[in-house]
């Protein structure tokens, strides 16, 4: 091209490292770098489990299931990082991005890790709780995984170039018009109107949240009586009307848009307490095996 | 009419007060006219508590009055003192209407009618001008302002706001602040509101239509009283409530009436200052100005040139500037002895550039510069470094690589390093000194005050930085000879972002180089413009016509405001038969061009999606003021979760705020480009920035060094809006304490309500945030690096727009 500078970066600088001309998600990152690793262990586990020979059979106690254990404690034990790694801001060159591929499929490997070290003796007990545990944290994150790859764009189509704060600004800027426009009204038909002026946006609770379903939503009320209504300044009525109906799609935005970041975060609160649970269980799995096997 | 004097000081800012002490001390008669009933108006009506920086700090102060850091009260209150202690001469309420006469007996008549006569006159008026008054009954009473400097300062008021310029708008919209809980009205004398920006009325027509404010139109105060305003409206008289009016009824500029004396500007643009001379005097005998009207906006540069000129005044000749170790510093590490004012005169008489710079300006420049000797062979930069500062020979030649053992001398008195002052771009050529030599490297802001204030340098700068620009452009083929016709009178064109230089399907040959800024390419195919390609500064286009003789196949457009050099194609045509190795060069660009183009048409048939999209964005892009962005966040929402980590990351990077918006900002198919800096070649928030704290640092990062004062310049000049005016909140508890045990506010921003906690009464300076790219922290960018699932990333438009890109797509 005929270019005077060419502003390729003719240095690599440390900030090359984290330069990159296009965007690529967590689970492709370094051409699924992760998932052959973490798959090859996999693998490795499941052949190897096979070809020895252990006496009397698998299971925890024997040098194989050792092994498996101690590697599935440290995994556990690194997974858990990652919570720190993502809020602790040094200053050396590392890439979150990298931090939760190598999360998400090790994680995942932990299945197996976990599991062919039980040498599939499950029962009753403190170590198939520490088991179970594990299981759910790596079910919990699997939804976790789910969500942040298909639930982005979702997100992004509803808010639509607003942010959280303009919604909620758009809805308040309603409310104060509606307030203005309600004046005229009888009291009858101004009393649904201040239920809906009234109306927390946040209320609801977390099924509503989740659901996105608001059954006892004082606008969409407001705007049920108010169509219903003949009495009156027939104008006021159709203005205040109007306006309910843009407060009602203005809080059906925010509503989604609540419910979307919900889901994507609402398995957090199961994925993070149940790692801690799961430590906890591992804790005393490991202490009971080494003082009373 | 009262004694004459020997000086009278008009403004009693810290530039006029500094010169008023020191003829007091000196013991000259003197009188200091202030318009107001306090001294130093400006920084008196600073809002209440604000810390006044000291800047710049390697500068002594030279005065008779005492002025260190401190809130605004204290510098007051020291400055009433000084006055007083050093038996400064005031005379209050004398704002001054007229000045005639000539050296040794000037008369000066106030606005109330009194007439002081003096033999000089140092102008210490600043640049603010007179804030033009409202004029109905009432209108002296305390409780009319007129500015606000601190909304905040307001709070469950009733304020009415007069005047509906930009200034009106945003005082009200300002005040009008939800959480202030204030009453606020606007008023204007006419139906609409043709004064002010489009962007302001929106926003004000929005916030009446949100029960914020209310706007009346066509209505006039009428009369003022404590507490209450009778309007004038079209339906008759009515009284409202009101504790503050702010007036914003515009201001007349200082320069009409400087130059009511007959005192001359460098230039007629808006930046130029009054011509002066080493002691400040004007082109008027008698006639001094200092300060802020001089052209410096710092306190300390102002109180040290009050003193200056009282001493210059009082005929002491050996006084040497409060710089003077400052240059002779600049100076000590060069092989040859010769005083401050030998060097001085030494390269102003040898540096074409210099030419016309006064002693005074020489001075200034100079503290802005570095001055080094360089051993023949030694690098003064390599090709590809950034770095926007020129460098004149003094002394010696230089030598460019223009290509693998090609060199180019420049000689002695010229300047290099130009390309980079004007097009922000990084270094074209490696430079190395060709014998012993030395170089003067001007500081970009430096060079670009002494373009703005002295035609001839500026003049020079552009001839051979079009000459330069030209020979790099054509490969080293062509000589300055070649270019002689076209740099003599250069067809130089302003295009604005958006405008079409060539559209497809025109005639014409004439050849552009872009000079400044950048342009898109874009072709029709099937009725739908497709984007091809982005030139960035120093390409050129036009080309393919005067080869081919067909017409335009393509349009090209500024992404940004741009400048281009138009070549007539008869001369373009002239030059590629003079030189063969020109017509090589060319015709492998286009040969490279035309194999792109078609590449993209071919795609278009088998993939059209994936070139639409291509095209779609990158016009999407352009529209987003990328087309200027040497290095800018965009978040891809189809992986963004909205964990805000980036900024969270950001803000624990750096003292405790966030420089980015993650949320806000425009979207087009999922590419989110959020309200963060874009590090743009031109940066508008250097264009005026007093400290001049604003750089361009190695990695093209637009950073801010200490030394902000808060005036918020830069923020208003972002056009992208990038910049906040913040104070650093207070130290958060550890990361692992706040995990261990919930105390404090944990990873980001602390909200404001806990910084609010921890700080108390105490209310910190605001000054400028903006991004810095993460400079120094060797990890890179912290918002990319903690990105959880790769959202994230920083690039320059043409990485991001490259062609592998839309091969990639359609693959």
């Amino acid at each position: 091209m005929a270019s005077l500078f060419p502003r390729r970066r003719t240095k690599a600088t440390q900030t090359e490292r984290v330069r990159e001309r296009r965007h690529e998600g967590f689970l492709r990152y370094a051409g699924f770098r992760w998932a052959k690793i973490s798959g090859g262990l996999c693998l490795f586990i499941i052949v190897s489990y096979a070809l020895v020979d252990v006496t009397p059979r698998h299971n925890g106690g024997s040098w194989y299931g050792y092994t498996l254990g101690t590697i599935g404690a440290a995994l556990i034990l690194w997974l858990t990082a990652l919570g720190y790694r993502k809020r602790k801001m040094t200053s050396d060159y590392w890439s979150l991005k990298a931090w939760t591929s190598a999360h998400v499929y090790l994680g995942l490997s932990l299945i197996v890790v976990g599991t062919w070290h039980t040498g599939f003796q499950l029962g009753w007990n403190v170590h198939t709780l520490a088991w179970a545990l594990m299981m759910l944290v790596i079910l919990s994150g699997l939804y976790g995984v789910i969500v942040y790859a298909t639930l982005p764009a979702a997100l992004s189509n509803n808010r639509d170039e607003m942010t959280q704060m303009q919604m909620l600004e758009a809805i308040r800027a309603f409310d104060r018009q509606l307030h203005s426009a309600a004046q005229p009204l009888t009291p009858a038909d101004t009393a649904p109107v201040l239920a809906a002026l009234d109306e927390d946006p946040f209320a609801g609770g977390v099924a509503a949240r989740l659901s996105g379903r608001y059954p006892n939503c004082a606008t969409a009320a407001a705007l049920r009586t108010l169509s219903a209504s003949n009495g009156g300044d027939c104008e006021a009525r159709e203005k205040v009307v109007g306006l309910l109906k843009q407060k009602e799609a203005a809080l059906t935005r925010l509503r989604r848009h609540l419910r979307i970041r919900a889901l994507l975060e609402i398995w957090l609160y199961v994925h993070v307490p149940l790692t801690f649970a799961l430590i906890a269980a591992l804790s005393a799995h490991i202490i009971s095996v080494f003082f009373y096997w | 009419m009262s004694e004459p004097v020997k000086v009278a000081i008009i403004g009693s800012g810290p530039a006029g007060l500094s010169a008023a002490s020191r003829a007091a001390q000196l013991g000259l008669s003197h009188i200091l006219l202030e318009k107001t009933d306090h001294l130093s108006d400006t920084i008196f009506k600073y809002q209440k508590g604000k810390r006044v920086l000291a800047t710049p700090e390697r500068l002594d102060l030279r005065s008779d009055c005492r002025f260190a850091e401190g809130a605004r009260e204290y510098i007051l209150g020291n400055w009433d003192e000084d006055a007083a202690n050093n038996k400064v001469n005031v005379a209050y309420h004398a704002e001054v209407a007229e000045v005639t006469g000539a050296k040794g007996a000037f008369a000066i008549k106030t606005a109330k009618g009194d007439v002081y006569t003096a033999e000089n006159i140092v102008l210490a008026i600043g640049t603010q001008g007179n804030p033009n008054r409202m004029r109905c009954e009432g209108a002296d009473l305390p409780h009319i302002i007129y500015q606000v400097d601190d909304p905040e300062d307001f709070k469950d008021r009733h304020i009415t706001v007069v005047g509906s310029g930009d200034a009106g708008i945003e005082n009200a919209l300002g005040v009008a602040e939800e959480a202030l809980e204030n009453t606020v009205t606007i008023l204007n004398r006419s139906k609409d509101f043709a004064r002010a920006k489009a962007k302001n009325v929106s926003d004000m027509t929005e916030a009446g239509e949100n029960g914020f404010m209310s706007i009346r139109t066509e209505t006039q105060p009428k009369k003022v009283e404590p507490g209450w305003l009778t309007l004038e409206t079209p339906t008759g008289e009515e009284r409202i409530e009101c504790d503050v009016i702010v007036a914003r009824l515009g201001s007349v500029a200082p320069r009409g009436f400087v130059e009511s004396m007959g005192i001359e500007f460098t230039g007629p643009d808006r930046e130029a200052f009054p011509k002066l001379s080493p002691t400040f005097e004007t082109t008027v005998p008698g006639i001094y100005v200092i300060g802020a009207l001089a052209g410096y906006p710092l306190i300390k540069h102002c109180m040290n040139q009050g003193y200056d000129v009282v001493e210059f005044l009082n005929g002491n000749k050996a006084l040497t500037p409060a710089d003077e170790k400052d240059l002779a510093a600049i100076f000590a590490g060069l092989p040859q002895q010769k005083s401050v004012s030998e060097w001085l005169e030494y390269l102003r008489t040898r540096i074409r550039i210099f030419a016309d710079v006064s002693p005074l300006q020489m001075r200034e420049f100079m503290l802005d510069s570095k001055v080094a000797f360089y051993r023949k062979g030694d690098v003064v930069f390599e090709k590809g470094e950034p770095g926007s500062s020129l460098f004149a020979i003094a002394d010696g030649f230089a030598e460019v690589e223009v290509g693998p053992s090609v060199t180019v001398s420049i000689e002695q008195g010229s300047i290099f390093g130009e390309v980079g002052l004007i097009s922000g771009r990084k270094r074209g050529a490696t430079i190395r000194a060709g014998e012993d030599s030395i170089f003067v490297e001007v500081s970009r802001t430096a060079a670009l005050k002494l373009m703005a204030a002295v035609p001839g340098a500026k003049r020079v700068i552009n001839r051979i930085s079009l000459e330069r620009q030209l020979l790099q452009i054509f490969k080293g083929g062509l000589t300055v000879e070649d270019l002689e016709p076209i740099v003599e009178d250069p067809a130089i064109e302003r295009v604005p972002a958006g405008k079409v230089v060539l559209a497809e399907g025109d005639e014409g040959d004439d050849v552009y180089v872009i000079r400044s800024g950048s342009m898109v390419v874009e072709k029709d195919i099937g009725g739908k413009p497709i984007f091809l390609r982005y030139l960035p500064a120093g390409s050129f286009f036009g080309e393919m016509a005067v080869l081919s003789g067909e017409k335009r196949n393509a349009t090209v457009k500024a992404a940004v405001a741009s400048e281009v050099i138009r070549l007539k194609g008869e001369q373009f045509k002239a030059m590629l038969a003079k030189r063969p190795q020109v017509r090589e060069a060319t015709e492998a660009a286009v040969a490279e061009r035309a194999a792109m183009n078609s590449f993209i048409e071919s795609r278009k048939a088998s993939y059209s999606s994936a070139v639409d999209l291509y095209s779609d964005t990158a016009s999407f892009i352009m529209k987003e003021g990328l087309g200027e962005a040497t290095d800018a966040l965009l978040i891809d929402e189809n992986l963004c979760v909205g964990c805000d980590n980036c900024e969270k990351a950001c803000a624990d990077s750096h003292e405790g705020l966030s420089r980015l918006d993650r949320e806000a900002g425009k979207t087009f198919a999922h590419l989110h480009v959020p309200t963060s800096c874009r590090h743009c070649e031109h940066p508008h928030c250097m264009a005026d920035c007093p400290p001049n704290v604003i750089h361009r640092g190695p990695d093209g990062e637009v950073f801010m060094e200490p030394g902000c004062i808060g005036c918020g310049n830069c923020m208003r000049n972002c056009p992208y809006g990038v910049i906040r005016m913040e104070a650093a909140p207070p130290e958060k508890p550890s990361l692992l304490r706040w995990l261990l045990t919930g105390f404090g506010p944990g990873p980001g921003e602390p909200s404001p309500k806990w910084t609010k906690k921890q700080l108390g009464d105490e209310k910190p300076k605001k000054i400028a945030v903006k991004c810095d790219m993460c400079k120094g922290i060797s990890g890179g960018p912290a918002c990319v690096r903690a990105c959880p699932t790769g959202a994230a990333i920083r690039v320059s438009p043409e990485e991001f727009l490259s062609i592998a890109r839309l091969q990639e797509d359609a693959d």
